[in-house]
């Protein structure tokens, strides 16, 4: 009887137990997800955490400096006194833009010529020693690039250039940005020649192609919407760059470029800005901003173009 | 009606031929260049650095003279700025995955999150530098302090680790998840016992480079106000603070032949740290990973 007794009393605390853990667990899957949405909903408000600061700070400042003059003035000239300064920001989109332009004659061509050779004539043996080189190569810090630039890259154009070239300059770092993009270009536009299947190769081989025609040809025709949209990402790394050009390019914002002079690129200004002692509410202060704005949105035109060419003209097999 | 003709064939084979092998030359050429630039890069920072480097030059705090200067107060700077941006970065980005991969439902949020995500990988790091200097070191007063940095570096690497964590998590199996809904385990405990574990290598791999890229970014901390020149180490997560990449970036940009040798001798070091790091993915990578 009284054995009985205590075996109720503990199934009954069992069931007790048993139900509350149950309750625990239930309250545990109703706030775990949550937290995790909570956690993606932060990446949105970064997203509009950049948008907001951007855009505020770019207001203050376009009420002092019309946007006209930030638009069409050619000359960025913002250390001195107030009158007398000049903000157009075109000196400072054509430094970026020739140090772009540049960066892509030198990274177009290798990092694509470097795709077909992996993806058309490497051995897989050849191929798996080459491609974590390159990955090497894509993950030295851009400082590193930058003392590369100044250090070799520079003296060595010195020599080679007739007439030499100032010490701070366009052309360095254009190629070193140029250098750091290849494998970027080479490993996103080899993805997508890897994708083109095989059958179409050989198809192309027993019609008597040989390999060049069948890359030339076939392969790349086939994968050009993700080479292009390569491209466009990797122009769009080259704007957003900034130590190398900081290092090597100099802060001299001219909108008449010539290579071998010095120039000033939006990054570069903004981190001569934060490096010097402009106070916070300075209309220089807010100029950094404006700056921003403007390397934002050229750099998410060009992040758009790329999904859109990749989805748009992407050929499915 | 004849036999082939092997002379015409070869005739029109071979500038084909020709035209194959000199693009070939000329591809092979091409990535023979990567690989130079890379070796010459190496051999000057090593021939330009290594003279400095010795045990004072990494104990030392930076100095007006070269002989004495060494990189302490960015070594432990960096050391600060990763004990904050490592859990933040790894808990927002694991969170967001698995929010993405778990629970989302197809619908237009998600897709609007996922494309959210995707932009925000594109946006050059001195963007999230001015995100950081209005958000962190002015709206929430926290100045250019170890928290502000370390905070403003764990949304800049948040879109990597996403991406990564999400890969890692969408190789497991359905069918062990399935197991474990038939043994009777809810969501949660299929996700933190089974879902979790076996994706934790690829995770951990993709956290790590993730961080291996904060360590190596300059401008965002520049632009934050990040000192150039510190004789101090961090004390707390409100100190001012210098890391490895500024103050290399500092004698980089001085005119001084003798601080450009420093700077080599600091890119060592940075290097060294950075391929231990990697070493460490890809170890974690091949030693743990599964293959269902």
């Amino acid at each position: 009887m009284s054995r009985d007794k205590s075996n109720q009393k503990s199934i009954r605390s069992m069931i007790q137990e048993k139900k509350s853990s149950r309750s625990q667990s239930a309250v545990m899957e109703k706030v775990v997800p949550k937290i995790f949405l909570i956690c993606a909903i932060i990446s949105i408000f970064t997203t509009l955490g950049i948008v907001f600061t951007l855009l505020t700070e770019t207001f203050t400042f376009f009420s002092r400096v019309s946007i006209v003059e930030f638009i069409t003035n050619t000359r960025w000239f913002p250390f001195t006194s107030d009158e007398n300064a000049d903000y157009g920001i075109l000196a400072l989109v054509m430094g970026t833009l020739t140090v772009t332009a540049i960066a892509m004659v030198v990274a177009i061509p290798v990092g694509l010529a470097a795709a077909i050779y992996l993806s058309e004539y490497a051995s897989a043996k050849t191929r798996k020693v080459i491609k974590p080189i390159l990955e090497v190569l894509a993950g030295v810090p851009t400082i590193v690039y930058g003392f590369f630039a100044l250090t070799f890259v520079t003296p060595l154009l010195d020599k080679i250039i007739p007439g030499g070239i100032s010490i701070f300059n366009a052309l360095s770092p254009g190629i070193v940005v140029g250098i750091m993009i290849i494998p970027m270009i080479a490993s996103l536009s080899e993805d997508a020649m890897n994708a083109v299947p095989n059958s179409m190769r050989e198809g192309a081989m027993a019609l008597g192609a040989t390999r060049f025609e069948v890359a030339i040809k076939v392969v790349l025709p086939a994968a050009l919407s993700g080479v292009i949209a390569s491209f466009v990402l990797g122009i769009s790394r080259a704007i957003g760059e900034t130590m190398i050009v900081t290092i090597a390019g100099g802060s001299r914002p001219t909108a008449d470029i010539n290579v071998t002079e010095s120039i000033q690129t939006m990054t570069a200004y903004i981190v001569q800005v934060s490096q010097g002692d402009t106070g916070f509410g300075t209309t220089i202060y807010y100029s950094i901003y404006a700056v921003g704005m403007t390397l934002f949105l050229f750099t998410l035109i060009m992040n758009l173009l790329a999904q859109f060419i990749s989805r748009k003209f992407r050929e499915e097999y | 009606m004849g036999l082939i003709n092997k002379e015409s064939v070869k005739k029109r084979m071979g500038s084909r031929i020709a035209a194959n092998g000199l693009a070939k030359f000329l591809f092979i050429l091409a990535t023979g260049f990567s690989l130079l630039v890379l070796g010459v890069l190496i051999y000057r920072i090593l021939s330009q650095g290594l003279p400095y480097l010795s045990f004072d030059f990494i104990t030392n705090f930076a100095s007006r003279m070269p002989e004495r200067a060494g990189i302490w107060a960015a070594l432990l700077g960096t050391i600060w700025i990763m004990a904050v941006t490592a859990p933040v970065s790894f808990i927002l980005g694991v969170g967001t995955a698995i929010y993405l991969e778990e629970y989302a439902k197809k619908n237009a949020f998600t897709k609007f999150v996922q494309v959210n995500i995707s932009n925000l990988a594109g946006v050059p790091s001195i963007v999230f530098g001015l995100l950081g200097l209005t958000i962190f070191v002015r709206l929430a007063g926290l100045g250019s302090s170890v928290l502000a940095g370390g905070l403003t570096m764990s949304l800049l690497i948040l879109p990597v680790i996403v991406v990564a964590s999400q890969e890692a998590i969408r190789t497991v199996p359905r069918e062990i998840r399935e197991a474990s809904f038939g043994m009777g385990a809810t969501k949660w405990q299929t996700i933190r016992r089974i879902v979790f574990p076996a994706a934790l290598p690829g995770i951990l791999t993709g956290t790590i480079l993730a961080l291996s890229r904060a360590v190596g970014e300059t401008a965002p901390l520049l632009v934050l106000g990040a000192l150039a020149y510190v004789a101090f180490v961090p004390e707390n997560l409100l100190s001012q603070f210098t890391v490895l990449p500024i103050q290399l970036y500092n004698w980089t940009s001085r005119p001084q032949e003798d601080f450009h040798m420093l700077a080599a001798s600091g890119i060592i070091i940075l290097l060294i740290i950075l391929l231990i790091m990697n070493s460490i993915a890809v170890l974690i990578r091949n030693k743990f990973h599964k293959r269902f």
